[in-house]
């Protein structure tokens, strides 16, 4: 909205196609964080090309090496090239963090919608049901179902799936019941209209825009979430490169190198700073009802 | 105002009640048969059955539950699957740590978050608030596991200034505090960040409200409209806040723990979930989801207090 063309290059000319995101670039901050994004985003792509070694070739001749021409980050304690194995650990943080939140975002719809379009007695049991799965803290509540299923990256999906699944139940409920108060919903219904048509062409329009920013916070909160279990030994197992894996081999050999932990930190900071600063321009730029941030 | 605080509390037993069943099924969807898993595949038919009984599982599983729940409600958690101590003392024996722990994270996130708001609030669009904005996202951003591995790196490994790892000396009180600086400060370090802007956000829009306006007009002094009116009702969301801040910062304290191996909630769970001691696991959890769901119930009564209001809007919603 505060968009306005400055220039004519091509690049430009392209992003008045997209309003939105040409907004956010706008942005100063909001450009940093987008910028990180897209290397986050090719880095997973293009990880073969990128990595100069294999992720898990181990090499006892050049173990716990500083950084260096030869290894960008360092080795570990296994002479692993620390820099391809963040690369290639990409990969998994996406491969956790897309279906997560799609786990998330399918069932928290079909729930929001349920419950705020039925009202009623179906409303108040989905809402019972929403405190309830947060009234855990989710790390405590992915804690007990890992315990019984065991760690695996599969199990760490479905656990975190689980715990975005209110989030987004919680803003589609209160679009949908925001929307179907007013009267042209009523009208259109007195007329005719199924119970489809209104959701399809009234409800889910207005609901797109909160979802898409919170897809955007909860990546990042899902990236660090896989990390973390992973770091406890609960989710990625070794030798796979997960971020995580990396910081929990590291901080056993903490006293000899600090590399192995620093560059898997670095990696977790940057890419949830980079999404954290996309998302909330987002936020600001889509919906600046929802900011009370802007100017800062 | 007790019709919303009777409502509120109803709602709070329903969700512990839930949370108790949730946890009492927990031990069915263990694939294959849990106390096999448990003993290992040599284990003799007679001890698996003496096993199964003690554990209540030999009983139909709406029966379990119930117990699990009759049981939990009279303060008796189980017996810890391989010492047969009750778990209740093994969580008294730590709790506490964990609740130190929590509690001074919490205390210097809001002396130090709290004054970076009011500061930015006041000089909005300086260079130090804008300095002080992307530090705010970016300690936000930061995970406690990492805030901690970078802070041992720095202070115990390079520097070796702070202890890495335990409780300290036992007695020993300055000791004990030395070994709470690193897993505080690393709990802390997020909701710094998140204080300094919810303080900052919500002071700017009370500054901006007529009523302040109206003070200023009426001659009252800076100092007395900003901290009677300004800052008193800008704290309103940070308290509501704080509830979820203390409850998930006893969930977070699990990671501290475990990297600064400090006896606590998080380690006693840790370690029980990699002794597949499902017992302790559920019991360990319970405590801490009763803690969260209360934390967050005081924090609502504390806020409604505060701000009348609050009880209209929620008990009309």
């Amino acid at each position: 909205m505060e968009y306005v063309a400055r220039s004519t290059s091509r690049t430009t000319r392209f992003l008045e196609r997209i309003p939105v995101l040409g907004a956010v670039l706008q942005r100063p901050l909001g450009a940093l964080g987008f910028s990180i994004v897209l290397i986050f985003v090719l880095t997973t792509i293009f990880a073969p090309l990128i990595a100069p070694y294999s992720d898990t070739k181990q090499d006892f001749s050049a173990i716990f090496q500083p950084p260096s021409r030869a290894h960008l980050l360092g080795t570990d304690n296994l002479g692993r090239d620390l820099f391809s194995r963040i690369v290639y650990g990409t990969r998994i943080e996406m491969s956790a963090a897309l279906p997560a939140v799609t786990i998330g975002l399918t069932f928290g719809l079909l729930l929001g919608l349920l419950a705020g379009y039925l009202g009623g007695g179906v409303d108040n049991v989905i809402v019972v049901l929403l405190d309830s799965i947060q009234a855990f803290p989710s790390l405590v509540l992915a804690l007990a179902i890992l315990a019984v299923l065991g760690p695996s990256l599969t199990n760490v999906i479905l656990v975190i799936g689980l715990a975005l699944i209110p989030g987004y139940a919680r803003v589609t409920r209160s679009q949908v019941k925001s929307v179907k108060n007013n009267d042209y919903i009523q009208v259109e219904y007195n007329l005719g209209a199924s119970t489809g048509r209104i959701i399809r062409m009234h409800i889910l329009p207005n609901i797109i825009a909160p979802l898409v920013i919170l897809i955007s916070m909860d990546l990042p909160v899902v990236i660090t979430f896989e990390a973390g279990l992973s770091f406890l030994g609960l989710g990625v197992r070794p030798p796979a490169p997960s971020w995580g894996v990396i910081l929990s081999d590291g901080f056993k050999f903490i006293f000899n190198s600090p590399w192995p932990v620093m560059s898997a930190a670095f990696a977790l900071i940057l890419v949830t700073l980079g999404f954290t600063l996309f998302g909330e321009t987002l936020r600001d730029v889509l919906d600046p009802r929802l900011s009370g941030t802007e100017g800062g | 105002m007790y019709i919303y605080l009777l409502k509120r509390l109803g709602m709070t037993m329903i969700v512990i009640l839930i949370v108790m069943i949730f946890l009492g099924l927990l031990v069915q969807i263990i694939p294959g048969d849990p106390v096999r898993t448990l003993l290992g595949p040599r284990a003799t038919p007679e001890l698996v059955a003496t096993v199964r009984s003690e554990m209540d599982m030999d009983k139909p599983v709406y029966v379990q539950v119930a117990l699990f729940i009759w049981n939990a409600l009279h303060g008796n958690l189980g017996n810890d699957f391989w010492t047969g101590r009750p778990i209740r003392q093994a969580i008294g024996d730590v709790l506490g740590h964990t609740i130190i722990l929590a509690l001074s994270s919490l205390g210097l996130a809001v002396i130090l978050g709290v004054p970076l708001g009011v500061y930015s609030a006041t000089h909005p669009n300086s260079w130090l608030d804008h300095i002080l904005a992307v530090t705010s996202i970016s300690f936000i951003t930061i995970p406690s596991y990492v805030a901690a591995l970078l802070l041992m790196l720095l202070f115990s490994v390079h520097f070796r200034i702070l202890p890495a790892i335990g409780l300290g000396k036992a007695g020993d009180v300055a000791d004990y505090l030395r070994h709470l600086i690193l897993p505080s400060v690393s709990l802390a370090i997020t909701w710094v960040g998140y204080l300094a802007r919810l303080v900052r956000t919500s002071l700017l829009e009370v500054l901006n409200t007529n009523y302040i306006r109206a003070a200023k007009s009426f001659g009252l002094r800076d100092r007395i409209v900003f901290y009677k009116y300004a800052l008193k009702n800008a704290l309103i969301p940070t308290v509501t806040v704080l509830g979820v801040g203390l409850g998930s910062m006893m969930a977070g304290a699990m990671f501290v723990e475990v990297i600064f191996d400090r006896p606590g909630m998080g380690t006693l769970i840790y370690n029980a979930i990699n002794d597949r001691n499902y017992p302790t696991v559920r019991a360990g959890v319970l405590v801490i989801a009763v803690l969260f769901i209360l934390a967050n119930l005081i924090a609502d009564f504390i806020n409604s207090w505060l701000d009348p209001r609050i009880q209209l809007v929620k008990s009309q919603g």
